[in-house]
């Protein structure tokens, strides 16, 4: 096997290994990406402005797109030749981006602090575990990258909400000043969205000009995505050598037992492949960092790399969600104008509530979403369940322009506590096409999580009373309060977890692997918790700190 | 035909101007509408046969006609946007439709021994009358009243979202915004949020 050699390889693209490239670049580091998927440019490639009936799918899902085929997103919970396996009665849905950027080319652009309490949920309710790190550890890295990506909020001084460095949040939508109203009357909080979408010029990139489809990629790269605002500048020292339809393999090490390179697979040729680096960076997201680790075996590791503890894949976690949606009269007859604003709401409802007065230990932010978007394939659903009751012809024509805009709704989304049913293993029969061993699932919601799914659909229902409207669905407890799969809401964490004692963790506080000195892990793997926030901008925060870290280790010569 | 069938027809035959028209003229549109179905046009259906295509277009002119305002579902390509997504589709819902459209045909034959493409527009419309308000349908129609459901869905869908319905509901977006200005005034003062 031929191997060029690099200072730094980094697996991933995403919001991980793009830090890493970044930071580590600008330390003077020859830094080499692995990427699963093709290039990916926002600039040339984003799909932005297309009309849907530009295509007769009408912007419709695919399969490599399942969230439409002019969403940036490439990749999906069930990609062509990469299967994974669910252990009997257990479903957990598996979404991986497969493209330069990975899965920062179609978020919400959420980008929220974690608070100093979801550092230490154990010290506070004896469930979980503490991180070996807290909040001061962080929060220089957050207001880092709050100053280098750019995020617009307001500063309102909420306890374990910490405020950022904001740019001006954008004027609220019509609904939103309602739901707003709404919120305000039965005692929740509502708040200005902190989205990562540039509301004045930022470093050199333009402001954002409202159009609302953030999720297609920007192609004035007025959002955060990975390959416009961090790559980019990355490749622009030179030093950056990206190579894409790399699928990763196995972390390689030396006799003395240290990282050498990565093995991969050149998609395009189907051959083996390895490139060499003095340090090697794992940002293949949570779950494929920890694949590779465990398939990374040998008679020195017979559990799979760093894996002595055995913990490499346990304490898999994703987000709670549950949604409504309602049906507002008071949305008829709009005046119309252009009310697309950025790519996400303006709005959101962040969690405020003591939990010592609830059946469940943690919190949930609430997403508002609906209005008088751009019609796609999905549009006007459901017409049924408004008064008009069905129909078709004339009175059914008019009831969708009547109708049009009037549906708006809540997603809730809170934090999992790990637990002892939910993690992923090596299938013991299963490849895929590249004879990659793949990972099997295994995943089972606690009665802590299905009360916290009952507790927002009450809120969700409390809320549209007060809008004076009607719910269009409803899940019961047959549903268990219509709790979204394991992994459907796509905040995987905790498979390579972060800890001092070698024996119950992965990784240590610099989310370096406790048995190999040059092994790092850069994305969602090493959280020890969720949040009731979304996880990428703790994801860039801490990829920072690490990056940060080795490039001062490497000065030394200590790498 | 009583009141409520003439409206219906009204309702689902592409030609407003029809309105207060006489039985001559009515019947006269009727058959232009069959016309304008019986042309297949230049498209070939990928997933649907010609019997099951020539329905699709009939129902989902019935489901959206031509009005003052804008066209029919078959101006905005509705049924080739149907097809194309069940060429591409998953099977349950290939089999879905395709038995939707089995099980439509099937009622008719047994109340009128023809196909639904065959019958008179009354009697279309009193068949989709049975099955096109799930809450108010016997329920012995209820697979009925599930493909109609998902059938009108798919129409809406393909028509809301094609330029004529994009123009139709006065979406105005889609481009570049200098300055956001959020809600304008007299919204703000229609929902009550500003005085």
């Amino acid at each position: 096997m031929q191997a060029n050699s690099y200072d730094v390889v980094v697996v991933g693209s995403g919001a991980g290994g793009g830090m890493a490239a970044y930071m580590l670049t600008r330390a003077g580091a020859r830094v080499v990406v692995l990427e699963a998927g093709p290039l990916w440019w926002p600039e040339e490639d984003s799909a932005m402005w297309t009309w849907n009936y530009q295509s007769a799918r009408r912007g419709g899902g695919t399969r490599l797109r399942p969230f439409g085929e002019f969403d940036a997103g490439d990749g999906g919970w069930d990609i062509e030749g990469e299967p994974y396996t669910r252990a009997p009665g257990t479903t957990f849905d598996w979404y991986r981006g497969r493209m330069l950027g990975g899965r920062t080319n179609h978020w919400g652009r959420i980008s929220l602090r974690f608070g100093p309490d979801d550092f230490r949920r154990r010290s506070l309710d004896g469930l979980g575990d503490d991180w070996p790190i807290g909040y001061h550890d962080l929060k220089p890295f957050y207001d880092q990258v709050d100053r280098l990506i750019g995020i617009f909020g307001s500063v309102e001084g909420l306890p374990n909400e910490p405020d950022g460095i904001f740019l001006p949040p954008p004027e609220p939508r019509c609904w939103e000043h309602l739901v707003q109203g709404a919120s305000d009357r039965i005692g929740l909080t509502c708040i200005p969205s902190r989205l990562s979408i540039l509301t004045t010029p930022h470093n050199g990139r333009p402001a954002c000009h409202y159009c609302g489809q953030c999720n297609r990629g920007c192609k004035a790269n007025a959002n955060f995505s990975s390959p416009g605002v961090l790559l980019r500048p990355a490749m622009e020292t030179g030093l950056l050598t990206i190579i894409p339809l790399a699928m990763a393999r196995e972390v390689v090490t030396r006799p003395d037992g240290r990282a050498r390179g990565v093995g991969y697979i050149d998609k395009t040729t189907g051959e083996d492949r390895m490139v060499e680096g003095r340090v090697v960076v794992l940002a293949a997201s949570a779950c494929e960092s920890a694949r590779m680790l465990l398939n990374s075996k040998s008679s020195r590791h017979p559990n799979g790399l760093a894996n002595g503890s055995g913990v490499v894949g346990k304490y898999l976690t994703d987000t709670v969600g549950a949604d409504m949606g309602a049906y507002l009269p008071r949305m008829e007859e709009w005046v119309p104008h252009n009310c697309d604003g950025v790519g996400g709401a303006h709005k959101y409802m962040p969690w405020t509530t003591d939990n010592r007065k609830l059946d469940f230990p943690r919190g949930y932010h609430i997403e508002i979403w609906g209005g008088h978007g751009m019609p796609g394939a999905g549009a006007m659903g459901g017409i049924q369940n408004y008064p008009v009751g069905g129909g078709y012809g004339q009175p059914l024509k008019d009831a969708y322009r009547k109708y049009y805009g009037t549906m708006i709704g809540f997603s809730g989304r809170g934090e999992q506590i790990p637990n002892e049913d939910c993690w992923c293993e090596i299938d013991p029969k299963v490849v895929d096409q590249w004879g990659i061993p793949v990972l099997r699932f295994h995943w089972k919601w606690a009665e802590h999580e299905i009360r916290q799914a009952r507790h927002m659909q009450q809120t969700f229902a409390a809320l549209i009373e007060q809008l004076g409207g009607t719910p269009l669905w409803s899940a019961g407890a047959e549903s268990d309060w219509g709790i979204a799969a394991g992994g459907r809401i796509i905040h995987e964490l905790g498979t390579v977890r972060m800890g001092d004692d070698p024996d119950t963790s992965v990784v240590d506080r610099w989310c370096r692997a406790h048995e190999v000195p040059n092994l790092f892990v850069a994305d969602g793997g090493p959280f020890v918790s969720q949040a009731d926030k979304n996880p990428t901008w703790t994801i860039l925060a801490l990829s920072m700190r690490t990056s940060d870290h080795i490039a001062q280790a490497m000065k030394r010569g200590e790498l | 035909m009583d009141r409520r069938d003439l409206l219906r027809l009204l309702a689902a035959t592409p030609f407003p101007v029809l309105l207060g028209a006489s039985p001559a003229a009515l019947e006269q549109a009727v058959r232009a509408a069959h016309a304008s179905v019986a042309d297949p046009g230049r498209y070939q259906a990928r997933f649907f046969t010609p019997a099951e295509w020539e329905t699709v277009r009939l129902l989902a002119d019935l489901i959206i006609p031509r009005d003052e305002r804008s066209g029919s579902a078959g101006d905005a390509m509705v049924p080739e946007f149907i097809d194309t997504l069940l060429a591409e589709g998953e099977e349950a819902q290939q089999t879905a439709l395709r038995g939707g459209l089995a099980w439509l045909d099937r009622e008719c034959r047994s109340r009128w021994e023809n196909p639904f493409r065959m019958l008179s527009v009354s009697r279309q419309t009193t068949m989709l009358d049975a099955i096109a308000w799930p809450a108010r349908a016997h329920p012995a129609l209820s697979q009925g009243v599930a493909f109609f459901t998902r059938f009108r869905d798919l129409v809406a869908a393909g028509f809301w979202s094609s330029r004529i319905g994009v123009d139709d509901l006065g979406y105005q977006g889609n481009t570049f915004v200098a300055q956001w200005t959020g809600c304008p005034d007299p919204q703000l003062r229609k929902l009550g949020v500003r005085p």
